[in-house]
């Protein structure tokens, strides 16, 4: 057990994925502690005032909140297998990316699951289009990290898992193989990865949570 | 040394905190003032994604975004650090960066909607401040303790824009007494000599914020 790490998280939750998935390539033992969502426990309460969102990492008592600050963190506890690159520049880059893909792509997707019509369809069109800039950033590369997975990867690889779900019950087109097929391409080595794959939620259960989820969006819509 | 070029833009509160560190850690730059209404072409070549300043350009390589740009600065010109040593400090003043690109969108409406949207965006962003105070600052002299730090920083556009912001809108968000800690951050903040240096003409502001108010004004209510 390292040193007490604890991971307040949420099973169908990509911003613990996040998490999950860097602990896992620093293979740093941790406690999964479970919320179960929406009802939110005294612990998440007290550890993240702020925001009252998971996840957040606990380590040796003090809490962490923030996805991306928290895998910064991680990184600069645990040395070995670095997640960011070394030189300050390919560090810049990583970071300018994750943060376009939180800023623009997660709205966007959100959108493009959550309306209907024409509402749709231009959310559906913006999300593909920032989808196909942000394989620009794969360089040609295998992963974004280069030969390996890295920051970057474990930054945006929970957009693959989601958007073939959200594309078959929302019944819109997301990644688009002939317009992105670099990204496309990497979404699929990337999930395929075993030490990537196992930490995925069950894809059963995500479907039935994603249906349901949709139906009660559909139904605020009315 | 290779040349460092920063294209920014007045009265922008990203562009002066990018200013802000560079000139804290003695970094020789060259400045390139953009006109926002007619972007130049170096400023699209760099910034093709966002075309927005401020642009960082060292040895010819472009970096956008500020955050991103400060954490750059931070690891190649060490001197005069913005962040602890510290894993767990450093991840807490990023925590504190971060939150306050989340509470942007809540002093856009406050400064361009009118009616209740506006009064929406009033309420908002003083509980939005009172978290910053209580949370943020709590006890200390600086967000980053005793020196200025990155999240110092990242709220810098408090000190030196938000009354001039309340000033042209006709409201205030600060009001006399109600954020004693903060009021105290505010005036420690621009007493540090380089920021004291570099803040833009308070009455030159004014009057670009009013003409800017009453442009969200006429197309508010059109």
């Amino acid at each position: 057990m390292e040193m007490g790490v604890q991971l307040l998280g949420y099973w169908a939750s990509p911003f613990a994925l996040r998490i999950k998935w860097a602990l896992k390539l620093k293979e740093i033992h941790y406690e999964n502690v479970e919320e179960h969502l929406p009802d939110k426990s005294p612990m998440l309460l007290q550890y993240n005032p702020v925001h009252k969102k998971i996840p957040v990492l606990v380590h040796k008592g003090k809490p962490l909140a923030e996805s991306l600050v928290i895998i910064e963190y991680i990184d600069e506890v645990w040395k070995h297998n670095p997640l960011l690159p070394q030189d300050p520049y390919q560090r810049a880059k990583v970071r300018f990316w994750a943060k376009f893909a939180d800023e623009k792509c997660v709205p966007t997707m959100f959108k493009a699951f959550s309306k209907v019509g024409a509402e749709q369809e231009q959310a559906a069109k913006e999300l593909r289009e920032n989808l196909k800039t942000l394989e620009s950033a794969l360089e040609g590369k295998h992963f974004f990290g280069g030969e390996t997975i890295g920051f970057l990867d474990i930054a945006v690889g929970w957009i693959g898992c989601w958007a073939r779900m959200n594309e078959e019950v929302a019944g819109v087109n997301m990644i688009d193989v002939e317009m992105m097929p670099l990204l496309s391409a990497w979404f699929q080595k990337f999930l395929e990865l075993p030490i990537i794959k196992e930490c995925l939620p069950p894809q059963d259960k995500l479907l039935v949570h994603t249906k349901e989820f949709h139906k009660m969006l559909m139904a605020a819509l009315t | 040394m290779e040349d460092v070029k920063l294209l920014g833009a007045w009265p922008s509160s990203f562009s002066y905190r990018v200013i802000w560190v560079l000139k804290l850690k003695g970094v020789k730059y060259e400045y390139v003032e953009e006109n926002l209404f007619n972007k130049s072409d170096l400023l699209l070549r760099y910034n093709p994604i966002y075309k927005k300043i401020p642009v960082l350009v060292h040895g010819g390589k472009p970096i956008a975004e500020s955050i991103v740009i400060l954490e750059y600065v931070e690891e190649t010109w060490p001197q005069n650090p913005l962040l602890p040593k510290d894993p767990y400090e450093r991840a807490v003043a990023r925590f504190w960066t971060k939150f306050e690109e989340h509470t942007s969108p809540t002093f856009f409406s406050f400064f361009q909607s009118v009616g209740e949207e506006q009064e929406r965006a009033v309420k908002e962003a003083k509980e939005l401040l009172r978290i910053i105070e209580e949370q943020g600052l709590g006890e200390k002299k600086f967000f980053g303790g005793e020196e200025i730090g990155l999240a110092d920083i990242a709220f810098g556009w408090i000190a030196g824009w938000l009354r001039t912001m309340e000033e042209a809108v006709g409201v205030k968000l600060m009001e006399d007494d109600r954020f004693p800690r903060l009021q105290a951050w505010i005036e420690n903040f621009k007493a540090v000599p380089v920021i004291k240096e570099n803040l833009p003409d308070h009455n030159e502001m004014l009057a670009y914020f009013k003409q800017r108010r009453e442009m969200f004004i006429g197309s508010a209510t059109s």
